[in-house]
């Protein structure tokens, strides 16, 4: 019996968070005794099987088909049904990414199955019980899982994505699924570059201000700070619902996750969904006039103090030192 | 042109979220109550585009007698008809929960014709299931997208944004259509005095809706294990500048 993995990539390049899938997937493969066998969708997406069998793939089923352009997650999500049908696969698995997540739904719903999102630990057995991530990732949940088909994805993150010991065979087996052009309705039909070069994800400084910046003039200030460290403005919720930054600033669990070699959080009182966006940063510095906010108990570091005799008096401090 | 959205009634937690001694919810005797950032979104985007189309919004949740206020609120930002599912659970599991919704919205068209568009939130803020929508557009044979920055309808379209790295994917998509909206495709609008007062008089449909339970059972909550730091104060006031950038220099990030 087995166990399929869809293995997301994007125009043949593979999402890292598929190897993560993987690696969790053929450890639980071996655990409920199934056969580990990914699955690639799409017309350009032979490119992005090389590193399947080192990661314990032990087929790699290819699914083409004139259709199959771009991403589609109706278009996927029927061929990842009809392959599971064919296969006769009683568990299939992806990572929980915005694509992982959205094309299990799809079989969930064709098969009429449950779906269980965003797993950290799965234990299989006649029912499967599993822990999975609620509100973003400040909580968790125990389930189990009792169906005809499993349908699980894997947090981000829940597992380092590692090669075997004993790379797998990995054969390339082709899979041509029956689509009508209804399929099609909901595939990628364009796509708009907006940005390159360092974001809020992947930047090493984020320099956050929150409600207590207090207007939108007040982020010069971080601007500035942010500017002298060669990093980049973050935002709470608060400051992007009076519309003082863009959306597109915000970090925590509707916003942006992000993972800098510091984060200044500055006048944000650090509520849970800020901090799950915030604390996979390797050191928090926390510069409040509360000496009790939430931010400065989980920072690292504190400055107790006016944000805006603070953070001037840094950067001021920065550009003394460079002479 | 006719909207339907589906919202979901969560706590509002602050800087942790506790839970109840049976492991089963979480505790929400001092906490208040909110709709998921993302539908708040989708409640102001079909709002948006009512006003735009002259069409009208219909709200729909699942959920206890008191998520009534979730729907009022929407109500004061612009919503037209609002409509609540009554359950005595805490929650129902996503199957179940979807095929309530279904059954509901075959009812609800029906009665005052199809829906063009019907948003849902990426995923709920709580429970994180990211499939209602999904199941819901199955259910009634529709297209349905997720993960919507963007909408511009026009001409029995949608066009739909959809955020990437560093960029738009762009669907486009015939209607009736549903969609799956984040947070950030716009900035909600806050109730007006006229419409708070206009919200309280609004009336309420009850749509009573059975559905069977699905595969996936809550056996209990807990929260991840947090590390517990010792925070270094570096100082009060202006005066800890000079120890920050030591700490920063430390640190390696002063290039
Ligand atoms: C489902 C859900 C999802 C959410 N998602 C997110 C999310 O993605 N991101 C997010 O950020 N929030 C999110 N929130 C909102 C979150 O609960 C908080 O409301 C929000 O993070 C608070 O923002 P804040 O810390 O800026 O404001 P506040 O909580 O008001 O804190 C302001 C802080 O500034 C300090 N301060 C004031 N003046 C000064 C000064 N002059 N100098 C220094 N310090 C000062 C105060 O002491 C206080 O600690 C979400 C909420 C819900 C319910
Ligand atoms: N109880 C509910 N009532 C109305 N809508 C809901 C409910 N639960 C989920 N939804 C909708 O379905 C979306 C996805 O939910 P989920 O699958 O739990 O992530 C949410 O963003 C809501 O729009």
């Amino acid at each position: 019996m087995t166990l399929l993995i869809l293995c997301d990539h994007d125009r043949g390049t593979l999402a890292e968070a598929s190897l993560e899938a993987l690696t969790f997937g053929r450890d639980l493969a071996q655990r409920a005794g199934l056969s580990c066998e990914a699955v690639l969708i799409g017309e350009d997406a032979e490119s992005a099987a090389g590193p399947l069998a080192a990661h314990g793939a032990v087929q790699v089923h290819l699914a083409s088909h004139v259709l199959l352009t771009d991403y589609g997650p109706e278009a996927w999500g029927e061929t990842l049904t009809q392959l599971t049908r064919s296969t006769g696969a009683t568990a299939v698995m992806a990572c929980g990414t915005d694509r992982g997540n959205e094309v299990i739904a799809h079989v969930a719903a064709r098969l009429d199955e449950p779906f269980v999102a965003n797993c950290t630990n799965i234990t299989p057995g006649d029912t499967w019980t599993m822990t999975r991530v609620q509100w973003g990732g400040s909580l968790l949940e125990d389930a189990t899982l009792d169906a005809g088909h499993r349908l699980v994805t894997v947090a981000h993150h829940a597992v380092e994505a590692t090669p075997t010991e004993t790379p797998a065979d990995g054969a390339l087996v082709q899979f041509t699924p029956d689509l009508v052009a209804e399929a099609a309705r909901t595939v990628v039909k364009d796509r708009v570059v907006l940005t390159q070069g360092i974001t809020l994800a992947t930047s090493p400084v984020v320099v956050g201000g929150g409600r207590g910046v207090g207007s939108e003039d007040g982020f010069a200030q971080l601007e500035d700070l942010a500017g002298a460290l060669g990093g980049v403005v973050g935002c709470s919720r608060a400051v992007t619902n009076n519309g003082w930054r863009p959306h597109s600033d915000q970090v925590g669990q509707t916003g942006t996750r992000i993972a800098p070699d510091i984060y200044i959080a500055a006048g944000i009182s650090g509520a849970i969904q800020h901090w799950v966006g915030a604390m996979a940063a390797k050191n928090i510095l926390a510069v409040n006039t509360d000496g009790e906010a939430n931010m400065v108990a989980k920072a690292g570091y504190a400055v107790i103090g006016d944000l805006h005799k603070v953070l001037p008096a840094i950067t001021e401090e920065i550009v003394l030192r460079r002479g | 042109m006719r909207i339907l959205v589906c919202v979901k009634r969560v706590p509002a937690p602050g800087s942790r979220i506790n839970v109840t001694p049976d492991g089963h919810a979480v505790d929400t005797a001092h906490l208040g109550f909110t709709t998921s950032p993302h539908e708040e979104c989708a409640v102001e985007e079909a709002v948006q585009i009512a006003e735009e189309h002259d069409g009208e919004v219909t709200v729909l949740t699942l959920g206890p007698p008191e998520a009534e206020e979730q729907l009022r609120y929407a109500a004061s930002v612009g919503a037209h008809n609002l409509v609540l599912i009554p359950i005595s659970e805490v929650d129902w599991d996503p199957q179940r929960t979807a095929s309530a919704l279904t059954t509901a919205i075959i009812d609800l068209e029906s009665a005052d014709g199809p829906f063009d568009l019907i948003l849902f939130g990426n995923e709920s803020a709580d429970a994180g299931g990211f499939q209602v929508g999904i199941r819901v557009a199955y259910a009634l044979g529709r297209p349905v997208v997720n993960g919507i920055k963007g909408i511009d309808v026009a001409n029995g379209t949608a066009s739909a944004r959809r955020e990437i790295d560093g960029g738009f994917e762009v669907y486009v998509v015939p209607v009736p259509a549903v969609m799956g909206i984040k947070e950030g495709i716009n900035l909600p609008r806050y109730p007006t005095m006229k419409g708070r007062l206009a919200s309280k008089k609004a009336e309420v449909h009850s749509a009573v809706v059975e559905a069977a339970a699905g595969g996936q059972a809550r056996v209990r909550l807990h929260r991840p294990v947090e590390q517990v730091s010792e925070t270094v104060i570096l100082g009060n006031g202006p005066e800890a500048a000079s120890a920050v950038v030591d700490l920063l220099e430390e640190l390696g990030v002063l290039s």
